[in-house]
């Protein structure tokens, strides 16, 4: 038996803590484990008791990457829960502070994380004196998203300005053209980063996902639609529940998620959304994504920084769109009268599907709450693809071995910080 | 002297012992010297870095989790040479204080002086006050970093 053991005690560039495990017997991957350590949900806890208009604000501090993200999956499940609406300008400016938080988080994601992957490098730093360039237009490019949150939400991290019906304030037409102005700079970076990344090399290997998004006939999924699966699956966001459900596992404090009905992995995210959704993307974006490499459906995960490279480029020109179109509403926010009730909602974070259930007291007061992050949905997955790919790399050097291991996990952009902090990879073989 | 001082706070409100250099921003912030620029910061690389833009000297104060006792104060000089591995930034991101230093360091855009405190939290819970020992140690850096950024003004040129 061969008898080799590669440990590594910390795997930079992810968000957050959780550890590798992958095990080699006699040239075969026998176990790949990734674990999450998750403290117990502190805030679900904490919002038990606390008022219904509460909920952004809290939610948006589970995460500094993806704010938008709880808040937006926590609006929709309260104005779900209350029968309200929430359409017209209103909607398109949710969309719109979506808009920059993708392109904020998947930009921060490729460049400083992901693109060292493909050009050999530790990290960004190391990257950044032989690409300065490509790093420069990298933090301009994300730094356009963050003016975006920052101009809608408020607040660049942790926006303030989302409440229940829509938002506290809205900008006047005219404060959003000096925005607009910069984003069509933006929008030709976005194409630029489309073909740089287009550019490396991907290691050829795909797999047989189960796709998980929400999906809306008129756009591509931000805020709202059904949840769909390139397996038959289209249900209300309402049945959640009923067809995917969180798993203790021995070798995790935090919860995976699994489909019930077969108790099989489900992929959301950048490659999920993109195969699902790829027609409800604008001609010259699909144009952009024939021409870096990819076809309607991408199945090969190595190659989600392009997917993410053609979203944040969606995200551009949907901004400037929205921006456009918009006219001031009446109000800045629909009324919202509480009532007891279970409200659900499904909004698409960077990293994938974020659900969120509330059930609410008659006055509005949070009597339980479940958020179910992306990253513990793909938890399954993150292993499968290990399981899968690691065997067929086993030729490679130690290091490199290990450096590929580290790439996979990477390219689920796990942000398990919503919850934990470290990641220690341990190649065992043997 | 050449470009603004600069103070930047880091670290997490919500987070006990975290946001003690957060609170060393709010201090100073009381008795604002003349000229300096005091932002208080979660510690996100990328835009850590953009808040360098046009600064001539910055002092950056951060919490620390090692094996110190709580409250203690280690200062770094950042200016010619990266930080030690692994005394610096704990935050849960990939990218922190350290990796603000050095791609602005790479890219050309560090502020010609960087000195970095860094205060040692006893907690980190979420919701917890600032600790006793590191309420004492956030006055502490307040003065020294007063005290370091009038010694600057006297030993520069001045300038815009």
């Amino acid at each position: 038996m061969q008898v080799k053991t590669i440990k590594v005690d910390y795997l930079a560039r992810v968000e957050g803590e959780g550890a590798l495990k992958v095990v080699i017997r006699d040239g075969e991957v026998r176990s790949a484990v990734f674990s999450i350590f998750e403290p117990p949900r502190f805030f679900e806890a904490f919002l038990r008791g606390r008022g219904y208009e509460e909920a952004p604000d809290i939610t948006a501090r589970i995460c500094g990457i993806c704010p938008v993200a709880y808040q937006m999956s926590a609006v929709h499940a309260m104005e779900d829960a209350f029968g309200v609406t929430v359409d017209g300008p209103l909607r398109a400016l949710r969309r719109l502070l979506y808009c920059g938080e993708w392109i904020e988080s998947h930009t921060l994601h490729a460049y400083m994380l992901h693109a060292p992957d493909f050009l050999g490098y530790d990290g960004v730093v190391d990257m950044a004196r032989d690409h300065g360039d490509a790093v420069r237009l990298g933090l301009e490019l994300k730094k356009a998203g963050n003016d975006i949150v920052n101009q809608i939400g408020g607040r660049e991290i942790h926006p303030i300005n989302v409440r229940v019906g829509g938002f506290y304030k809205v900008p006047r037409k005219r404060d959003l053209a000096p925005l607009a102005e910069k984003l069509k700079r933006t929008r030709e970076q976005a194409l630029d980063t489309v073909r740089w990344v287009a550019g490396f090399e991907f290691p050829d290997r795909e797999r047989d996902y189960t796709f998980v998004s929400v999906s809306n006939p008129d756009e591509y999924p931000f805020n709202e639609g059904r949840i769909v699966s390139n397996r038959g699956l289209d249900i209300p966001v309402a049945e959640y529940d009923e067809h995917f459900e969180e798993m203790h596992v021995a070798h995790s404090t935090a919860l995976q998620s699994r489909m019930k009905a077969d108790g099989g992995a489900y992929l959301v995210g950048p490659l999920a959304r993109y195969s699902l959704n790829f027609e409800r993307l604008s001609p010259d974006v699909q144009q952009a994504a024939k021409e870096a490499g990819l076809g309607p459906v991408c199945r090969n995960p190595y190659r989600s920084i392009v997917v993410r490279a053609v979203e944040v480029l969606h995200a551009c020109e949907e901004a400037l769109r929205i921006i456009d179109d918009y006219q001031e509403p009446d109000s800045p926010f629909v009324p919202v009268e509480p009532r007891a009730g279970i409200g659900f909602g499904a909004t698409e974070a960077p990293r994938g599907m974020l659900y969120h259930r509330y059930r609410l007291e008659e006055d509005g007061k949070i009597a339980e709450a479940r958020i179910v992050p992306p990253t513990s949905q793909n938890q399954p997955s993150i292993e499968a693809d290990l399981a899968n790919f690691v065997g067929t790399f086993l030729d490679m050097p130690d290091e490199a071995l290990q450096y590929r291991c580290e790439q996979t996990v990477r390219n689920y952009d796990p942000c398990i910080s919503c919850a934990t902090h470290f990641l220690k990879l341990e190649i065992d073989r043997g | 002297m050449v470009g603004s001082a600069l103070v930047i706070g880091i670290g997490n409100p919500d987070r006990g012992d975290d946001r003690a250099g957060r609170a060393v921003a709010r201090l100073l912030r009381e008795t604002p010297p003349p000229g300096v620029e005091i932002v208080e910061h979660d510690g996100e690389a990328t835009s850590l870095m953009a808040c360098f833009d046009g600064a001539g000297a910055v002092w950056l104060i951060d919490a620390s989790s090692s094996s110190s006792p709580p409250g203690t104060v280690r200062r770094f000089d950042a200016t010619a040479a990266p930080l030690p591995a692994g005394e610096v930034g704990v935050s849960s991101h990939g990218l922190g204080v350290s990796e603000a230093i050095e791609l602005a360091r790479a890219l050309g855009t560090l502020p010609a002086r960087c000195v970095v405190y860094a205060i040692e939290g006893a907690s980190f819970e979420a919701g917890a006050p600032l600790s006793p020992e590191v309420a004492a140690a956030v006055a502490e850096v307040g003065r020294r970093v007063l005290a370091e950024i009038a010694e600057t003004g006297r030993s520069l040129p001045a300038g815009d």
